[in-house]
């Protein structure tokens, strides 16, 4: 089964090798991984979308918290959250097509954001099921070029996904 | 002000380090010349490996943190197997590696090697210090995440030029890692569980590990077993947790332990596994494992738990402190109920005991290496440091030794490091200078650190090799007997160094038995030899197997029993 794992861990160089060496090293499987600082410069968080049975996933989620820079790591997938993945889609669109991969764009709430005379690219933000839907009704026009961040997730309400309220 | 080098000295001395095994290099000159003056042991070892060997023998058999230093480049690389045997064995080091000059980091420079993403998978922490700055509160956490919860190896890599470098020195008092704190306390809903569950249970087994010895939980064990008479079952790592010669102790299980320990886990209705990590050695093949049992887990590191076998009753926690907690709450549970069955219990792991004890077929013509172990253990009264290599040697040495101190045994379980025990037991017994230290080992072992004859010399080190000498990878060519046809491919031994002239070559006093009668006058003889290694050669019967043996991928009850 699919999970998202955020891990808030300290802002330190070598960290993410630490953390992404424990899932090549052990043999788990990484889908998705982003990284980036969170309001708080000392520390990051780490949004891993990974997969296997309860087991596999309560090793990961107890491995993590071995490591000395992990602070807090949280399974998000069972809690009630909003999870996003941007993507840039470089797509063939003639004048002829044009039009018509417009009204998908448009569905989706993407953003046309480069065009040329055959081609254009667009920004997209969504769930994996939204994105995956997006790619597949463009498919037929030609897609050139996908790119994706990762994924994302944040827990509903008002209290921190991890809860790291207790680290300053 | 002081310089990195005069920093890391200080540091040393406030965590109380007696002696570094420490190999100089290039990067370290620095580092070298500080500690020409510094009042600490330093000792040369003639190969990285044997002196990382050396720091987890010392760390096993004190109780304290193992240090040892290698120089940037192959130094370090030289550790990589000694650092992952201590990560393996949860055996606490720091480690210090020197780097090239942060400068030429990335540039390939010579002796450069990137040791922290090399060691990263074999480490419990490591630390690259790029600043002066970082030093000292470095250091001071690295023997601290080394020797508390879970302990491990630490590597502090040393750019040159920062240890040349010069700050004011601080020793924090206080370590804070946000991300670190170990759980000592297990609990009390789930002891209270383990213990109700035990009230009941008709067929219980303690099922100990190397955390009861790492942890010294061994009296509170002992007072815990007794109060209840329960069966205690070891596995390897377990040994000398609990006073082999006690009437509740069944022996190890797994591959090579006894017939009564394995079929006592194949029958039992309870475990109470304490500071184990269920390795395949020690369970076999899984699903047949304990197939009746419920079990309850004490560990300090909940990874171990639920990791290969799933526990009803994880508690997370210190050995020895659970089990104080466990002691505290006992008397509030009704021990009478099944006492009766845990009599006949106890009394049907005997009998499994008496059916199929270790055993081997004694000769008066040629040397069996089970005598030889067991002459050790009569010559040494039970009292002595036992390391082992790898292979044969390690499984003979713990069927027919019996250990009952928590730092007597010293063997490389996880990783079976071909050629630790003899650099273990140097590093042993420079530790505890008090005991009689052995290293059982095999021929093949041996020869893979045997240049440490020489550090034993210099230092005058009184450690006793004993060489169970087959002239075969003797395991090699038990499984090759067992399972590949007898075809020995490449598991022979024939060319050989003579180890008496060896030893000699290096002024250790050296013995040779080939005949049963030798064994025990060249043993007592060795032990008047105080101030010197002594090498012992033991010519034995070439295709004696370690009996009995649960074949890979088997389980504990579908033991080979030998003859």
């Amino acid at each position: 089964m699919r999970h998202i794992i955020s891990v808030l861990v300290e802002n330190k160089f070598g960290v993410l090798s630490r953390v992404a060496g424990l899932f090549s090293g052990r043999g788990y499987n990484i889908e998705s991984l982003s990284v980036n600082t969170t309001h708080d410069p000392r520390f990051s968080v780490m949004t891993i979308v990974t997969s296997g049975d309860e087991r596999i996933i309560e090793q990961i989620i107890k491995q993590l918290r071995k490591l000395i820079n992990v602070i807090k790591v949280r399974d998000v997938t069972p809690m009630d959250h909003i999870e996003r993945e941007m993507m840039l889609v470089k797509v063939h669109a003639t004048s002829k097509t044009r039009p018509d991969i417009f009204n998908i764009i448009n569905t989706f709430r993407g953003k046309v954001v480069d065009i040329t005379g055959d081609s254009l690219i667009v920004e997209i933000t969504g769930t994996d099921d939204k994105n995956k839907a997006f790619i597949k009704v463009l498919e037929p026009y030609g897609i050139i070029e996908v790119i994706k961040t990762g994924f994302v997730a944040i827990a509903r309400g008002s209290k921190a996904t991890p809860d790291y309220s207790k680290t300053s | 002000m002081k310089t990195g080098a005069e920093i890391l000295v200080e540091c040393l001395k406030r965590e109380n380090v007696e002696v570094i095994f420490g190999y100089p290099g290039g990067v370290l000159l620095g580092i070298y010349d500080t500690l020409f003056d510094a009042d600490i042991k330093h000792i040369l070892p003639r190969h990285e490996q044997g002196g990382i060997h050396a720091a987890d023998g010392y760390a096993r058999a004190t109780g304290k943190v193992g240090v040892c230093m290698a120089t940037s480049g192959p130094g370090a690389t030289n550790l990589v197997t000694g650092i992952t045997n201590a990560y393996m064995d949860s055996v606490p080091l720091v480690v210090f590696t020197g780097q090239v000059p942060t400068s030429l980091i990335g540039g390939d420079a010579f002796q450069e090697a990137d040791i922290i993403g090399i060691t990263r998978p074999i480490v419990k922490h490591s630390y690259l210090i790029k600043d002066i700055k970082e030093l000292a509160p470095s250091i001071r956490e690295a023997f601290y995440i080394a020797r508390t919860g879970r302990p491990g190896p630490v590597v502090i890599d040393l750019p040159k030029d920062v240890v040349a470098s010069k700050t004011k020195f601080k020793y924090p008092e206080k370590v804070e890692l946000l991300g670190y704190n170990p759980n000592y306390e297990g609990h009390p809903m789930q002891i209270k569980k383990l213990l109700k569950t035990l009230e009941g249970a008709k067929k219980p087994v303690i099922y100990m590990g190397g955390g009861v010895r790492i942890s010294e939980a061994h009296k509170e064990l002992l007072e815990f077993v007794e109060k209840i008479n329960l069966p205690v079952v070891s596995s390897f790592m377990g040994l000398g947790g609990f006073p082999g010669d006690h009437p509740n102790f069944i022996g190890w299980l797994g591959m090579h332990g006894n017939y009564a320990s394995n079929m006592a886990m194949t029958e039992t209705d309870f475990i109470i596994a304490i500071g184990t990590r269920f390795s395949d050695r020690s369970t076999g093949r899984l699903d047949g494992f304990a197939p009746h049992a419920k079990i309850a887990h004490i560990d300090i590191d909940p990874a171990s738990i639920s990791k290969n076998v799933v526990i009803d009753i994880p508690i997370v926690g210190d050995c020895k402190v659970v089990l104080n907690q466990i002691l505290k709450y006992i008397g509030s549970y009704d021990w009478e109920k099944r006492k009766k069955d845990r009599e006949n219990w106890l009394a049907q792991i005997k009998a499994w005991d008496s059916e199929h004890p270790f055993s081997y077929k004694p000769s008066k013509k040629i040397i069996k290496p089970q005598f030889v172990v067991e002459k050790i253990y009569e010559v040494t009264k039970g009292d002595a440091i036992i390391c082992t290599e790898v292979g044969q040697n390690q499984m003979w040495a713990g069927q027919f030794y019996r250990f009952k101190d928590p730092r007597q045994f010293i063997s490389s379980g996880g990783l079976g490091t071909m050629g630790f025990g003899f650099p273990a037991a140097i590093g042993a017994k420079i530790g505890r200078p008090d005991k009689e230290v052995f290293d059982i080992a095999g021929d093949g072992s041996f020869l893979m650190n045997m240049q440490e004859i020489c550090t034993a010399v210099q230092y005058r080190v009184g450690v006793k090799v004993a060489i169970l000498n087959n002239k075969f990878l003797g395991m090699i060519r038990q499984w090759q007997n067992l399972f590949f046809n007898n075809r020995y491919s490449y598991s022979c031994l024939e060319c050989q160094p003579d180890f008496l002239k060896l030893a000699e070559s290096y002024g250790c006093p050296a013995f040779r038995a080939e005949k049963p009668e030798d064994v025990e006058p060249i043993l007592r003889e060795a032990m008047k030899i105080k101030d010197l290694p002594v090498l012992m050669d033991f010519v034995v019967d070439r295709e004696e197997n370690v009996f009995p043996m649960v074949p890979a991928g088997a389980a504990l009850n579908e033991m080979i029993l030998g003859d």
